[in-house]
Formats: C-alpha cells, sequence, structure tokens
C-alpha cells in the first residue's frame, strides 16, 4: 500500500477555515511531547510559550516590535509572490533601504527638523525601491532568474553594509566596534507608547497591509497581479505587460522592505550597525506564506511568529529550555501549517499495491 | 478543541501561580547573556561552567537561568529585561558589546546588580564590569609559537578590532619576538565571535600561506580541528580543547569564572554587593594555562617559567622596548605600558603582517 496525493477538484472550504486549527492542535500536542521528554511540564511549558506574553503588556510590547519588519516586508513580498515573481532578497532590499535612510541622519548628525523623519523613510523606501529594481531589470531584460539574481544581491548589501559601517562611516568613539554615531532624537522613530519598544514603524506596517488588502481585492492593478501570476499568457491577451509587473513588483516589495528597514534603524537600533538584520527578509517569506499571500492574513501570521520567538525566549529563561528547543518548536509549528494546508488542495489516497511485482 | 485549550492554559496557570508562591523570597536568581552557544567548547562553555560553580556552590539556595546566543546589537535588550523583569537579583552580561543595553537596563532596573563582562561603562551603581587579563597567557603562547614553529610564521584567526583582541594579538607577537626576533605574524578577520565554518576556513586560508601554528581569538573549536586534520600545532582559547585536539593542542588559555562568579552571587546574597571594576589576570586564578602537550621538556619547561614570572609580577608582557608597527617607539626599555593603553588599545606592534582594520 502507498498514499498518494491526488489534487482535489475544487479546494476544500471546510478545511481551509479548518486547517489552521488543526495545524495549532497538532503543534500543541508534537510540542508536549517535546517538552515532557525534556523533563518538563509541558502545561506549564505550553503556557509560558503561547498565553503568558499576551497576557503581559512589556511582552505585547516585544511582540509589536518584532512583528513590524516582519508585516512590512511581507505584505510586499505577497504582492510579488502572486504576480509570479520570486523575490527572495527582500534581505538585502531591507538592509539596503535601511542605509540609504540612514545617511542623512549619518551625514548630518546635528541636523534637527520635523522633515528629518519623513525624509528618512522616504529614502529609506527609494533605496529598497532601487534595490529591487536590479533583480527586476535584470530579468524583464535578460530573462535572468529572479531567484538566483535577488538572493545574491542580498550577500552584496549585507557586505557593503558591513564594510560602511567598519569603515567610512563608524563611529570614532565605537572603541573599534562596527556601527554609526548614534542618531539625534528627531532621527528617531516615536515609541508607540511611552517607555516602550514598539515604534510607530507598527503603524505603517498595519496601514500598508490595509492599503496592500485594498490593492489586490478592489482595484484593476490587483487584478493585473492576479491575472499575470496565475497565467501569464491570459494576462498577454489582457493586454498586461509581464515585464511592466516584474518591475512594479520588485519595486513595490523593495519599497516595503526599505521602509522596514528605515523604521527599525530608526525605532529600534537608533544607528545603522553591522546587526540590523537577524534575517527578518527571510522570515518573511514564512510570514507572507503563512498568511496565504493575503494581507491581511499576514498581519496575522506576523504576530504568531513574533509570538512564538518572544514566548521561545520566556520559556528559555521561565523553564531552562535550550534555545535549540525553541527553535525546534518554531519549526514544528510552521510545519503543521504548511503541511495542513495541503490538505486544502490535496486529498491523501491509499493505494494497495498489486501482489504481481514484476509485471 | 478551544474548551481543552482553556482548560490547558487554565490548569497551567494554577501551576504556574503555585510554583511562584513556593520559590517565594528565598532563592537568589542568578541570570546569564550568553553570546554564544553553551555547547561551543569555548568562551561561553565557561561562562556556563562558572554558572554550574554558582549552583553547585549555594545548591537551593540559588537559582540559575540563561540566554544562548543572543545577539550582540539593540536586539540584546530585550533578554537583558526579560531577566530583570523575571525575578533576577543579578545579571550576567558576558560579551563587549552587551554594555550599552546592560548599562540602559541598569537604569530601568535599580534594584537588579549588573555584571557586565570586558566593558568599561558603569553609568549606574548597580553596574560591576569584570575581565581577566588574557594576554598574560597570549605572551606565553607566542614563546611556545615561536619555538615551534619551523615556518617561523604563526596564524591569528581574530574577531572584532576591539582593544581587546589588539592586546592578544600584541602579546602573542611580542612573546614569540622574546625567543625569535623575526617571528612573523599573519591575522585574519573573520568579523564573529562564534561561525564554525568561517573560522574553519579561516584556518585553512592560514595554513596555506604558510603558517605552522594556529591560535584563535574567536570561540569556537573548529580551528583546532583544521590545525588536526593538517597536522600542525594550534592553541586552544577560552577552554581546555585537548579533546579535539589530542595530538595537536600545545596550551590553552583557560578562562575561569567561577570564583568571580561564586563571589558575586554570595555578595547579593548577604546584600552586600558593591559595584566593582576589577581586570584580574594569571595571580587570581581567572587565567589559567591548560598543560603544556604535544611539545618538548625544554619548550614545556620555558613556558613554565614565563607563566610563573607573570603569576608572581615578577614580569608583565607589555614591558619596553617596544616599537609600533609604523616604527614609531612606544615602550621604552624597562617602561611599562600604562593601563589606559592596554584598555585602549589600538595599533600593532612591530612583526604583526596585517594591517588592522580601522
Amino acid at each position: 500500500m502507498r498514499l498518494e496525493l491526488q489534487k482535489r477538484p475544487q479546494s476544500s472550504k471546510a478545511l481551509a477555515y479548518l486547517s489552521p486549527f488543526i495545524a495549532l492542535g497538532l503543534t500543541l500536542v508534537a510540542g508536549a511531547i517535546m517538552f515532557t521528554l525534556l523533563g518538563k511540564n509541558p502545561a506549564t511549558a505550553l503556557y509560558t510559550y503561547f498565553v503568558e506574553p499576551l497576557f503581559d503588556p512589556w511582552a505585547r510590547d516585544q511582540i509589536i516590535l518584532k512583528a513590524t519588519p516582519l508585516i512590512l516586508i511581507a505584505v510586499g513580498l505577497a504582492v510579488c509572490f502572486r504576480s509570479g515573481n520570486w523575490n527572495i532578497g527582500a534581505e538585502g532590499q531591507y538592509l539596503f533601504g535601511g542605509m540609504v535612510g540612514a545617511m542623512i541622519p549619518i551625514y548630518f548628525n546635528d541636523w534637527q527638523s520635523p522633515l528629518l523623519l519623513p525624509m528618512m523613510m522616504l529614502m529609506g523606501m527609494i533605496g529598497g525601491a532601487l534595490y529591487g529594481y536590479i533583480p527586476a531589470i535584470l530579468k524583464s531584460r535578460f530573462g535572468t532568474n529572479e531567484i538566483l539574481t535577488s538572493l545574491m544581491l542580498v550577500y552584496v548589501a549585507q557586505q557593503l553594509v558591513d564594510w560602511l559601517v567598519r569603515v567610512p562611516w563608524r563611529n570614532p568613539q565605537g572603541m573599534g566596534f562596527p556601527g554609526t554615531k548614534s542618531f539625534n532624537e528627531s532621527a528617531v522613530l516615536p515609541d508607540l507608547m511611552a517607555g516602550g519598544d514598539a515604534h510607530y514603524g507598527a503603524v505603517f506596517a498595519i496601514l500598508a497591509a490595509v492599503l496592500m488588502w485594498f490593492m489586490l481585492s478592489k482595484t484593476l492593478k490587483g487584478f493585473e497581479v492576479t491575472v499575470l501570476g496565475q497565467s501569464p499568457r491570459a494576462g498577454r491577451f489582457a493586454g498586461f505587460s509581464a515585464r511592466q509587473m516584474t518591475v512594479f513588483a520588485f519595486c513595490l516589495s523593495g519599497a516595503l522592505a526599505g521602509l522596514a528597514g528605515i523604521a527599525e534603524v530608526s525605532g529600534s537600533v537608533e544607528k545603522l550597525d553591522d546587526k540590523l538584520s537577524l534575517g527578518y527578509g527571510f522570515s518573511a517569506i514564512i510570514v507572507a506564506f503563512l498568511g496565504r499571500l493575503n494581507p491581511l492574513g499576514i498581519i496575522a501570521a506576523g504576530f504568531i511568529l513574533a509570538l512564538s520567538y518572544i514566548g521561545g525566549e520566556s520559556a528559555q529563561i521561565m523553564l531552562g529550555i535550550s534555545d535549540r528547543a525553541t527553535r525546534v518548536f518554531q519549526g514544528m509549528l510552521l510545519f503543521f501549517v504548511l503541511a495542513c494546508d495541503t490538505f486544502i488542495h490535496y486529498r491523501v489516497r491509499f493505494i494497495p499495491t498489486p501482489n504481481k511485482v514484476n509485471a | 478543541m478551544k474548551k481543552t485549550l482553556f482548560a490547558l492554559a487554565a490548569s497551567a496557570a494554577v501551576l504556574f501561580a503555585g510554583q511562584a508562591m513556593a520559590d517565594g523570597h528565598a532563592k537568589t536568581k542568578a541570570c546569564f547573556i550568553y553570546i554564544g552557544p553553551t555547547g561551543d567548547f569555548g568562551w561561553t562553555y565557561q561562562h556556563d561552567e562558572g554558572r554550574k560553580a554558582v549552583e553547585a556552590a549555594f545548591g537551593d539556595k540559588v537559582e540559575t537561568a540563561f540566554l544562548e546566543n543572543v545577539p550582540e546589537s539593540a536586539e540584546a535588550q530585550r533578554p537583558i529585561e526579560a531577566f530583570a523583569r523575571n525575578g533576577c537579583n543579578i545579571i550576567f552580561t558576558t560579551s563587549f558589546n552587551y554594555m550599552d543595553p546592560t548599562n540602559k537596563a541598569a537604569k530601568k532596573f535599580p534594584d537588579v546588580k549588573f555584571e557586565h563582562a570586558t566593558g568599561f561603562k558603569r553609568e549606574s551603581p548597580n553596574v560591576s564590569t569584570y575581565s581577566s587579563k588574557f594576554y598574560q597567557g597570549r605572551y606565553v603562547q607566542g614563546q611556545i609559537a615561536a619555538k615551534m614553529s619551523k615556518t617561523g610564521v604563526a596564524g591569528y584567526i581574530a574577531s572584532f578590532p576591539i582593544p581587546e583582541v589588539v592586546r592578544g594579538i600584541n602579546a602573542f607577537i611580542l612573546g614569540a619576538q622574546s625567543v625569535n626576533p623575526d617571528f612573523k605574524l599573519k591575522v585574519v578577520w573573520v568579523s564573529t565571535w562564534f561561525d564554525p565554518p568561517k573560522e574553519a576556513d579561516a584556518a585553512k586560508a592560514l595554513i596555506d600561506q604558510g603558517v605552522d601554528i594556529i591560535t584563535q581569538h574567536t570561540d569556537s573549536t573548529a580551528a583546532m580541528q583544521v590545525a588536526s586534520e593538517r597536522g600542525i600545532k594550534a592553541f586552544g582559547q577560552a577552554s581546555d580543547m585537548i579533546k579535539f585536539g589530542p595530538e595537536t593542542q600545545l596550551t590553552s588559555i583557560i578562562d575561569d569564572w567561577a570564583p568571580y562568579y561564586v563571589k558575586r552571587v554570595k555578595a547579593v546574597m548577604d546584600g552586600t554587593w558593591e559595584q566593582v571594576d576589577v581586570w584580574h589576570g594569571m595571580a587570581d586564578g581567572n587565567v589559567v594555562m591548560a598543560p603544556y602537550t604535544n611539545m618538548p621538556d625544554d619548550v614545556a619547561k620555558m613556558a613554565a617559567d614565563t607563566e610563573a614570572k607573570i603569576k608572581s609580577g615578577e614580569f608583565e608582557p607589555f614591558t619596553g622596548p617596544v616599537t609600533k608597527q609604523d616604527g614609531s617607539e612606544w615602550l621604552k626599555k624597562g617602561e611599562k605600558a600604562d593601563i589606559g593603553t592596554l584598555l585602549g588599545m589600538n595599533f600593532y606592534v612591530k612583526g604583526v603582517d596585517d594591517k588592522l582594520p580601522q
């Protein structure tokens, strides 16, 4: 007997609603087994992981902070992926945007003006868009594979920012450590709540998600994105240009990734350093798919992933679980969610093995 | 589904509340922030040994917790504050660039004691800094390298050009030159504290350039293992790495944090904790040399002699005459380096075959 996945003629509506809950249930069961094997009380562990952070204002603030770049980047990626353009290099666009946006406070460290922040955000978006334009133009002009070029450009951006904060932009008073001078107050994105860490980038993230949702579901441009993504040929008949779409999608997702970058630089780090990204651009790909490429779903997905980070940290602190165990747990969560999604479009069939093998 | 979830949450809440009450305030909680994994068998491993020593020393009276792989950036703020909020009485942050987050958290939590390793900022009275004079061990290693090397060139895998690392490089080459004035040192900067593949690549690159002794200022055992494979000698770092190169390790500088950690946690228990800035060395037992192995007896004896002289205070590695890399004189004959220059060291001495990243 063997198992076979068979495509459903129509995706299952019931499963589309149920699958996240099944996934959550499976994660809880698998997680409980793992925690028991580690010698921890599974109920306490799961509570610490998933519930406690939600009731703690400080942890909630940290979840918002973590979710901000994930959501901002992921909603841009959703547009890109839906249009059939595989931008794997959001990490690079995030870094490049952060770097370009940081130029003003780096070169004019003393300049204080209410114009400063809007200019920084704008420059961050332009920087990210320009960096997204490179793989887009390579694809639309020369037919290169955008997955490879956008991914490779991540390393270019990483090395560039790394060099900048080590050599020309390094803080002379920084003991040789990579990083620029700290920004002055008017270059720092304000906090959402006084004394908190989450900043106005979170507002940008929600706004961006709503805007992208509106564009995708209510406008002609959104229709164009979907048609070209599902069938480039049909799109051509409708008079849509796949080349222009590539440029549009990359620049848009680049701009949002760039905004995420400068928001993080300005609101959280308050200077440019060599640890600007902790892989947000890559995690955002997971968030985009977890949210089913729907900007509103992405908001939820971003918060869930952020919760798993913050919860994982408190599990380490409160229960003495190792870093590795919390990462296994995060991996299980994502695995179950994506695996359960498979059953929306496919069903499992048992095919009995024929008796005679040598046919 | 929802019902079970709720039941689960509720039962957990009860459990949790019970635990908190049972614990009460009797226990002192000591918490540690680590840059790498506890299994790096180097820097973080040694700090974790210190944590275990605290547990062993005080048993039920103490509770410890740690977070590993915490990046040296604004990201470190959250875990440090999370510790402070979760009842830690004393928090050890064990890497240089936790400096600003540590000081920021200390201002927010005046009742919690903070101990920052290898830093220099103590912005509020509840922050102490502590470090060790690892360079003393580096000098001994330099002497051994010069005796053992056939090519007269050693390779140094360096992390970040902070004074701590530059000081180690300079001490090593000064030790080597005391044996062989023409000894050369090649340096590779890997820009990380812990990244085994990168460290291994650096070791391979150095060996291909003709070095036959490897030493490192990074935290994993990767370089030791590469040196073993290539049949050359190497020095362990932070921890005794002899298991990873039984035929390879000449010696290792062992960071023994246990005495300090036990002492400081005790001070918190007794209510006698006060702000300090300590820089201990061989004499205090914080810098320990692993057994001198894989070398002839005369080399081992020379190393042990130097070690004894440093321990007794008879000798300090940074004693003139010392010339800087650019040819200018730094220390006159017999002159000893002042502590300020050592703490802020940002130049190479003569013989280092590298340009210091500025």
